[in-house]
């Protein structure tokens, strides 16, 4: 019963744990290289999740300090919320310049499937 | 000789570098003998090889997620008031914050003045990441094709012959209002939620459906690479400047001179307004030069 | 009533990630991953995170959409098949 009750709680943790795994099966397993990218950002906003979600509290606000009240036990906890906001614009910024990496190889091999880049790249580069 | 070094390194960026001299290269060893093995060999090799990287990632994948479902078990309930993470540094941004950094809102107090060294890292991220995009996919004449140079033409006749009035009446309604609030959103991220890295990607966003309704061209007449480089690094030398200062006085116990103001006044907080607008303007030229390099190669 | 609410957020974002991953078409990959991300953004405003919130609805399900839809008119992934 406890552990029932423990998972219901643990809810955005669970789901955090989940779409991780998900993402990392899918980044090595998968061989087109745009679904690489799809699973690399989702394994990303789950690790911001797991951290979003350990930083709030039961009944408290955004950490806004209204009418200048700085009570310490009004607001949620603020550090995980500024870890997070700029780790979504570094991903962004990451997934691009993977993009262009991926623009670029379609460019030189003219297929975004990993496999037959790698064979093709044997082909063209050894010989 | 410094100077010749330099150069060379100015090619290289370029892709102007002379093709290297063959002459320096050791001489080759004798062309390997073709490997014995056939191909159906090779074939199944490779099919042997995928099963098992298969079945090692999903090892892989199903250990990772069972450690991290058992750390459950010691994890606080959610929302639970007793959480570890909420510790007394926490306490003191809350409490203290208001009162030493100026800032209603104590995320952008936190990021932007009591860990405003590790943002200064964040927006040099940004810019490196636009840089090596720029390297990757800059147009000149080394890389650029015949073929496609006629497929950008052909592309930009289209786009000037099939013009969407719809989405061209929407966007010159909507574009201000996007505009608008993103500046507001990053004048106003000490006082209410928001600040420059959200208020940049909305810039940024508000630019880009401007240009995808307008055509690529349309930006370009007033947002060139000049004034892409001008922004991005006026903005990251603001920044730093403007912390190393605040670093210097505080380190030294010197009065910084810089008044917090009251709280809650749009001029108020001290520095947190000049590095929001830096971090803003940083941010909104990234998106938006993603997406011209991404279309069109060139700004 | 609120903890529903975030049961359904929670599956929604589950299910979007996994149709994501296995559309058979790029394009409705795409499409799904910045549903994904509007997802996302709703879950970050009930976590009492409006910063969060605002970033992800404009780079979550804007910026990286049109960055991943772009790649794919580049690799000419966007065609029919049937065509």
């Amino acid at each position: 019963m406890e552990l029932l009750e423990k998972i219901i709680s643990l809810r955005f943790e669970i789901a955090a744990f989940l779409l991780f795994g998900i993402g990392f099966m899918h980044l090595l397993v998968e061989k087109n290289l745009i679904k690489k990218i799809i699973a690399f950002n989702i394994m990303d906003s789950s690790v911001f999740l797991f951290l979003a979600s350990q930083g709030y509290i039961q009944g408290r606000t955004a950490p806004i300090a209204t009418d200048g009240v700085t009570d310490a036990a009004l607001y949620i906890n603020p550090v995980p919320a500024g870890l997070v906001l700029t780790g979504i614009v570094v991903s962004v910024s990451i997934s691009a310049f993977f993009l262009a990496l991926t623009q670029r190889f379609y460019h030189r091999y003219h297929t975004v499937n990993f496999d037959e880049i790698m064979i093709l790249a044997k082909e063209k580069d050894v010989d | 000789m410094k100077k010749q070094h330099w150069k060379a390194f100015v090619d290289w960026v370029n892709g102007t570098a002379p093709e290297r001299a063959p002459a320096a290269m050791p001489e080759l060893p004798a062309k390997r003998e073709k490997s014995p093995r056939t191909k159906p060999d090779e074939a199944r090799r490779v099919r042997v090889f995928s099963r098992i990287y298969r079945i090692t990632s999903l090892v892989v994948c199903l250990s990772v997620v069972c450690v991290l479902l058992y750390t459950l078990f010691h994890l606080p309930l959610f929302g639970a008031e007793d959480n570890p993470a909420v510790n007394e540094v926490v306490e003191r941004y809350v409490e203290q914050g208001l009162a030493e950094t100026g800032a209603v809102n104590m995320v952008t107090g936190m990021i932007l003045d009591y860990r405003a060294f590790d943002t200064f890292g964040e927006s040099s991220v940004l810019f490196l990441a636009i840089s090596c995009v720029m390297m990757l996919l800059l147009k000149d004449q080394n890389n650029t094709t015949a073929a496609d140079t006629l497929q950008l033409q052909r592309e930009r006749e289209t786009e000037r012959e099939i013009s969407d009035p719809i989405l061209k009446k929407v966007v010159s309604v909507v574009f201000p209002c996007i505009l608008l609030f993103g500046i507001y959103v990053v004048l106003n991220g000490h006082l209410s939620p928001g600040g420059g890295f959200s208020g940049g990607a909305v810039m940024g966003a508000g630019l880009i459906l401007y240009s995808a309704a307008y055509g690529m061209d349309a930006v370009s007449r007033f947002f060139t690479l000049k004034t892409f480089r001008t922004l991005t690094t006026t903005a990251l030398l603001c920044y730093a400047l403007s912390k190393a200062y605040s670093f210097f006085t505080g380190a030294n116990d010197l009065p910084s001179g810089i008044p917090l103001g009251i709280p809650g006044a749009i001029l108020s907080s001290g520095l947190i307004l000049v590095l929001n607008i830096c971090v803003g303007l940083i941010v909104a030229c990234t998106m938006y030069g993603f997406y011209i390099l991404f279309t069109k190669g060139e700004f | 009533m609120s903890e529903t609410f975030e049961f359904i957020l929670i599956v929604a974002l589950i299910v979007c990630a996994v149709s994501a991953l296995h559309a058979k078409h790029l394009l409705s990959a795409v499409v799904i991953f910045m549903a994904y991300g509007l997802v996302m953004a709703v879950i970050w405003a009930l976590l009492q995170s409006p910063d969060l919130a605002l970033t992800e609805a404009a780079v979550g399900a804007g910026v990286t959409g049109i960055l991943l839809l772009l790649t794919l008119k580049k690799i000419h992934a966007l065609k029919d098949k049937d065509e």
